[in-house]
């Protein structure tokens, strides 16, 4: 099948080496950032795009914009892995609508579109008899919604809590072990490409949240918005509050937690037993799901990175051509 | 004990009554509170088996202000003996209990068995803000006057004047829904201070 690739940051950088490099059944026959693009139906040079855009910090040509490549007959799966906004989810948004309408399957890893219209857009997707898959906006390299979609059928899921921020883990987990303040961890996190230089969408709990809302709506059909959960980031703790954790053999970690039957969507720093399975280090992410048949399940793995989310990207595409290729 | 730092006007100290009511423990700026308003108790009794004479038993219960939570009475239809096995589960001020006993023995009850629980609920929350400034009695006393919840232990670390504080407060009740409202009331109250209070992740039951 053919595939076009919308962004190459980290994500789109990681999905277009590992197309390259693994022999999977796909041609890349497109590739845009936001400063241009290239089609070529025959198969873009992934080589060539890495060093163009090296060279003039483009992939592909400023001639040739994102949207151009959506409206082309050139793919018939859009891979949209551009930077999330979360306002707007723009321009994504308007990417996957317009590749739905055309009849395109579309996989992304972008959180805004998501969370703000998972429900629009999958009765879209339905509607086109094409496939909408996300697997890489929630917990990065874990396959979540895999999970929750296909492993669990027939399942109840009665809850979902875990920690979905590597940068929170991280600056968590340096202020226990070394004694940091949160501004010395933060910092260090800034220093190891961990933390963005402006944190506030990490620290404030804002990611984990636009998270918990998409796997809210997934597992449970819901149409919830950010504006539905209360949210408390980890940016007013202080060493000595990690102390006194660290007195009683726990931790503090940022948790995302949703429990339809108590009405609860949260997001919020809580105190874990040392011992507890969702207890992870550094940038790791872990998720319990609670069911009624399989009983709880946790599941620990990197929540971000180039190549990891990439493999979140190439599940989806796989499952993509598996359910529809040969389809008229 | 020396008592160093900055402590407010009206700060509460007891120190180390007899009946272990209060223990206030310094060290440096941390302060541990440990405080033992209420027992739980469990005693089994042997008396007579006629009429009245369990009812006469609780009567000195509720004089020692105890709160009966089960009593527990099987009768043997086997058994020869004229004599009834009761067990009680009770909650009683701290320091009440010897009071307790010889009444009850003075009634020519034997005492076959007793044990003494704190109250079986406990949790751990940590509050981080101005503790102190916020008035903190206060704090503990919204939940202390509920009457089904206690602060047992209160440690406070403070890095510096006009910082914000950081405090760890153990609160005990005799189930599972006493402790959801006293997390409710102090949630409440941080609330209202401006203080962010770190909850303990729940285990799913």
């Amino acid at each position: 099948m053919r595939v076009a690739l919308l962004g190459f940051g980290s994500v789109g950088r990681g999905v277009a080496r590992m197309l390259g490099e693994k022999d999977l059944p796909f041609t890349l026959t497109a590739i845009a950032d936001s400063k241009g693009g290239i089609i070529d139906p025959k198969g873009v040079s992934i080589p060539e795009a890495f060093s163009r855009k090296e060279k003039s910090g483009s992939c592909g040509r400023p001639k040739l914009s994102a949207l151009d490549i959506v409206e082309s007959d050139a793919y018939d799966i859009l891979v949209e892995v551009t930077p999330t906004n979360i306002e707007t989810g723009e321009p994504a948004l308007a990417h996957i609508r317009k590749a739905l309408g055309l009849r395109r399957h579309v996989v992304t890893s972008n959180k805004g579109p998501i969370a703000l219209a998972h429900r629009e857009l999958m009765e879209l997707a339905r509607k086109q008899g094409v496939a909408l898959r996300y697997e890489a906006t929630v917990c990065g390299a874990i396959p979540i919604i895999h999970t929750l979609q296909h492993g669990l059928l027939g399942n109840d899921v009665k809850a979902l809590f875990g920690v979905m921020n590597g940068t929170c883990n991280y600056i968590l987990t340096r202020m226990e072990d070394e004694g940091l303040t949160y501004d010395q961890a933060l910092g260090e996190a800034q220093e190891m490409g961990y933390a963005e230089k402006d944190p506030t969408y990490d620290v404030k709990g804002l990611d984990t949240a636009l998270k918990l809302v998409i796997l809210a709506n997934t597992v449970w059909g819901m149409d919830t918005r950010m504006k539905d959960i209360q949210v408390t980031g980890i940016d007013l703790i202080t060493p000595e509050a990690i102390q006194l954790a660290m007195d009683q053999e726990t931790a503090i970690r940022l948790i995302g937690e949703a429990i339809p039957s108590k009405d609860l969507l949260r997001v919020s720093p809580r105190i874990i037993p040392r011992n507890h399975p969702l207890l992870v280090e550094g940038t790791l992410n872990a998720l319990t799901v609670v069911t009624d048949m399989a009983g709880e399940l946790t599941f620990i793995g990197k929540g971000a990175g180039s190549i990891e989310t990439a493999s979140a990207v190439i599940g989806d595409l796989l499952y993509i051509r598996e359910r529809y290729a040969g389809r008229p | 004990m020396r008592a160093g730092g900055h402590l407010p006007r009206g700060f509460p100290i007891t120190v180390a009554s007899p009946d272990g009511s209060y223990t206030l423990i310094m060290e440096g700026v941390q302060i541990t509170i440990n405080q033992v308003v209420a027992v739980q108790v469990s005693m089994k009794l042997e008396m007579k088996d006629t009429p009245g004479q369990l009812v006469s038993v609780l009567e000195p219960i509720s004089a020692c202000g105890g709160n009966i939570i089960a009593v527990i009475h099987q009768r043997d239809p086997e058994s020869e003996s004229d004599t009834l096995d009761v067990q009680i589960v009770l909650d009683l001020p701290a320091g009440r209990l010897p009071a307790l006993i010889s009444q009850i023995k003075a009634l020519g009850v034997d005492i076959l068995r007793i044990g003494e629980e704190r109250l079986l609920h406990k949790r751990s929350l940590i509050m981080i803000g101005h503790i102190m400034h916020t008035d903190i009695s206060d704090t503990v006393d919204q939940i202390d006057r509920t009457g089904f919840a206690e602060v047992s232990e209160l440690s406070l670390m403070m890095p510096a004047i006009n910082e914000r504080s950081s405090a760890r407060i153990t609160i005990k009740t005799a189930n599972r829904t006493d402790m959801e409202s006293a997390v409710t009331i102090l949630r409440e109250v941080a609330g209202r201070k401006d203080l962010l209070v770190v909850e303990p992740l729940e285990e799913w039951a």
